[in-house]
């Protein structure tokens, strides 16, 4: 029978029971009008009716039988109907899916179904609306954020931003060039064991003078100090002098942080540290103290003699020998004096005296800015003449223009040139440079030439407060005209200041990346440290060091020893690429060939490189306060581990197994070889076989894993050993 | 009476002239050139008044200073500091560690005279 035409259980109930009350009514009436008969009567009517009850039966059954048919009707209009937009009201509620209601029933159901309708379409509208403001708004803060990131990695100052557990959430390029000059293996590390997102910035800086000042700002907050901040100078491990500016990031209070800024300005939830190598200024300021100290303590004693004798000469009975002598002694004197003062003039224009902050500039860039501006001013015509590219300089670079674009208008103006180069090249002295403004033709007098320094420059419709002999002078320079009568030219020539050596590597290194590298994660701002043990902790919130080692065989106890370690960082379930370490070492043994097309590094690659002495220290610093992740992790522990006796270095993190890992999550696959499982989880194999190029695939298995585990119901880092403990692979032994 | 001074310096161009000067005035003169031997000197002859140069080879003046208060029986030793630390800091150490008076290089020789016969004869 079709389940839509079998009549509902309460139908049936209902029939039932109408049957009942038809049956009692017939009884009961029949009991009543036969309890008013005579007994003569009551036979005569019991003859009458009792052969013709079969009929008044099929009567009732008919009657019932309509009933049902009615009540059927009335049900599947009534009941049958509301139900099922019930339901189906149900299903949308419970789920995305919007599909249209059946409309049946009673007109209210009708209508009701199309008020659910309604309903359904103002929420797919309210919700299309809320995802588009969403999307919007993440939008602009990742347009923010990349901005601010953009920012900071052209920023020549070196900025580092922490949470208030002096956890990195974001640094600049220049930090990163600081602090591989801070680091005690920066051939090996490059400085990235000290600075990484999510590490702690008390490897570098001492837990309390960070402390300390922010101690002192919070005081100045409280004392209400719009802008407070706080300076240190602290000396590295490396001997190195650094000053840092620390200002503080106040926390925002929910909600309320549009309209109301003072809301949450009491709480600080973070820091910005500034910071300056102040090494070499440090130590061109005791410099400078003791050319002065020289100059003035060496000089009063010189005084002091030449005087007493010019004061005994005095003396009108002086011996001739007596006299002879105190001569002798001013004549000394006089001497040594004016080689202090030669010396001591030397040394302090020896770039000292230039107090003006300059600053490095590739001489090839100042010279084409030159020739732009001078081109801009529309006569005279500029060129370059021979510029050496290599050369660093130290200018004030928008002055300098000035003076130049300057003297160019004026040569043009006064003496109608039409056209000007300009060269660019070493001083003899080593130290300085030469940057001339050449022309052809007539030239001016000496008069002139001292005119034109001493005039305020203008330039087009704009005057500077400044003269050309200012700008020299800025720059610790000089400046005068020179003639080249064969070739019928002139040139005014600028000395001016090389940058030193190492500020022009730093300033080569810092080149802006076309690639914008990860150097922010703001959600660090949201952890904290928490109280719980690491075992606690969720696998999503931890900082992994993956790695892998390129050995010369697989028997470390045998004498095979490490040639190559890789390693890259995970923090806040990101893997950050431009924090990684690859470091070849020297095994101190043979390679064996056999082993050569595996890791495809020969015996020529680690000669001259470190030995693992230096590289573990090193390793060891980068991978602090995180978890150790490898594929078939326990083969490279016990490496690492057989050397704890020799380096005094020991792993004593948490290490995880990604082979393990595997096995727990897809215990019916055959292989769980590195290749395989990215294979399985689609990761893009590149570099394989080199340290670091396992490591990265390592890492990306392991963050394919997380989510995984999860499905497992392993969250912790705990919940995860232990899972990977009782895995059939953990019983394997190297 | 000849009062007997102690010029110690190690610049031989300034003994000349002081050794000079202090002969002209009448007093009886030594010499010494270094630290260590201004220290031998004070304890060995007793001098009335010593002209003390601050910097010296062996030991500073200011060492030779401190030893020299640090003994009782060399207490009437007048010390005069000569010195070309120039800075109040300097004048303030001399003085605290025991020098009676302190002169500042250059100085002129009759100031200086004035001042060592102020100090072997206040009551004059």
């Amino acid at each position: 029978m079709n389940p839509r035409l079998r009549p509902d259980r309460r139908v049936l109930l209902g029939l039932a029971a109408l049957a009942l009350l038809m049956a009692a009514w017939a009884l009961v009436t029949g009991a009543l009008v036969m309890s008013s008969l005579e007994p003569a009567e009551r036979a005569a009517v019991e003859a009458l009716l009792g052969a013709r009850l079969p009929v008044a039966g099929m009567t009732l059954v008919f009657a019932l039988l309509i009933a049902l048919v009615a009540f059927n009707a009335l049900y599947r209009h009534f009941i049958v109907a509301p139900a099922r937009l019930l339901e189906e009201a149900r299903i949308q509620l419970g789920t995305d899916t919007e599909r249209p209601l059946t409309v049946q029933g009673s007109p209210e159901n009708r209508a009701l179904a199309d008020v659910i309708t309604g309903f359904v379409e103002q929420r797919a509208r309210l919700r299309a609306d809320i995802a588009q403001q969403v999307a919007l708004a993440s939008r602009n803060i990742e347009q923010e954020r990349s901005r601010l990131a953009a920012l900071m990695s052209e920023l020549t100052q070196s900025v580092v931003v922490c949470n208030l557990d002096g956890r990195v959430l974001l640094y600049n390029n220049r930090a990163r060039l600081q602090f591989r000059a801070l680091s005690d293996a920066p051939a090996v590390a490059s400085g990235a064991e000290l600075i990484g997102l999510g590490r702690s910035i008390y490897t570098v800086f001492d837990r309390k003078l960070v402390a300390h000042a922010l101690e002192n700002i919070r005081q100045r907050m409280q004392r209400g100090v719009s802008s407070p901040s706080a300076q240190f100078v602290t000396t590295t491990r490396a001997g190195q002098l650094l000053r840092a500016q620390m200002t503080p990031v106040r926390g925002v209070a929910a909600g309320t942080a549009d309209n109301d800024p003072d809301a949450g300005a009491g709480s600080i939830s973070g820091f910005v540290l500034m910071l300056d190598n102040i090494t070499r200024d440090f130590e061109e300021e005791s410099a400078r103290d003791k050319l002065l100290l020289r100059l003035t303590e060496g000089s009063r004693a010189s005084l002091a003699n030449m005087q007493a004798a010019i004061d005994m000469l005095a003396y009108p009975d002086i011996e001739a020998a007596m006299r002879e002598r105190f001569h002798g002694v001013i004549r000394d004197e006089v001497v040594a004096l004016s080689k202090r003062v030669c010396d001591t003039a030397q040394d302090a224009t020896r770039g000292l005296k230039a107090r003006w902050p300059l600053e490095d500039m590739l001489g090839a860039d100042l010279v084409s800015a030159a020739l732009r501006r001078i081109e801009a001013l529309g006569t005279p015509r500029a060129h370059a003449d021979e510029v050496d590219a290599s050369l660093w300089l130290k200018v004030d670079s928008f002055s300098l223009l000035q003076a130049l674009t300057c003297l160019a208008a004026r040569l043009a103006d006064e003496y109608d040139i039409r056209s000007v180069q300009i060269r660019l090249g070493p001083a003899p002295q080593g130290t300085r440079a030469h940057l001339d403004l050449i022309w052809q033709g007539q030239t001016m007098s000496t008069e002139t030439v001292m005119n034109w320094q001493m005039d305020a420059m203008q330039i087009g419709a704009e005057r500077s407060p400044l003269s050309v002999r200012d700008v020299v002078e800025r720059h610790g320079g000089e400046f005068w005209l020179e003639r080249e009568r064969v070739r019928h030219r002139a040139f005014f020539r600028f000395l001016l200041p090389l940058a030193s050596e190492r500020e022009q590597l730093d300033s080569a290194t810092f080149v802006p990346q076309g690639s914008r590298p990860e150097y922010y994660d703001f959600d660090l701002f949201q952890t904290t440290e928490s109280s719980r043990g690491l075992a606690d902790r969720r696998l999503t919130e931890l900082a992994y060091t993956v790695f892998d080692t390129e050995t010369t065989g697989l028997n470390p106890a045998e004498g095979d020893e490490i040639i190559q370690i890789g390693a890259a960082r995970i923090v806040n379930g990101k893997l950050l690429r431009q924090e990684s370490f690859e470091q070849l070492v020297d095994p101190q043994r043979s390679i064996p060939a056999a082993s050569i097309p595996i890791h495809g590094i020969t015996p020529d690659q680690v000669r001259g490189q470190p030995t693992i002495d230096t590289v573990l220290p090193a390793f060891h610093a980068f991978a602090q306060d995180t978890v150790l992740v490898a594929h078939n992790a326990a083969f490279d522990m016990r490496f690492l581990q057989l050397k704890e006796k020799r380096t005094g270095i020991r792993f004593e993190q948490p290490v995880l197994d990604t082979l393990l890992l595997s096995a727990l999550v897809h215990p019916n696959q055959e292989s769980h070889r590195l290749e395989a499982i990215a294979e399985r989880f689609n990761v893009p194999v590149i570099g394989r076989h080199t340290a670091l190029g396992d490591a990265i695939v390592t890492a990306d298995v392991f963050l394919k894993l997380i989510p995984l585990l999860a499905e497992r119901g392993i969250h912790t880092l705990g919940e995860a050993r232990e899972a990977a403990q009782q895995t059939y692979y953990a019983r394997i032994r190297y | 009476m000849t009062y007997k001074i102690l010029i110690a310096d190690d610049e031989p161009n300034i003994l000349i002239s002081l050794e000079f000067l202090m002969k002209r005035e009448g007093f009886d003169v030594h010499i010494a050139r270094d630290g260590i031997e201004a220290l031998d000197a004070i304890t060995g002859q007793r001098p009335d008044l010593v002209l003390l140069d601050v910097m010296m080879p062996g030991k500073t003046g200011f060492e030779v200073c401190q030893e020299v208060r640090a003994q009782d029986a060399l207490k009437d030793v007048r010390i005069l500091m000569l010195t070309a630390k120039g800075r109040d800091t300097d004048i303030a150490k001399g003085l605290a560690l025991g020098a009676d008076a302190y002169m500042t290089k250059p100085f002129s020789t009759r100031e200086l005279v004035q001042k060592v016969r102020a100090m072997l004869e206040p009551a004059a």
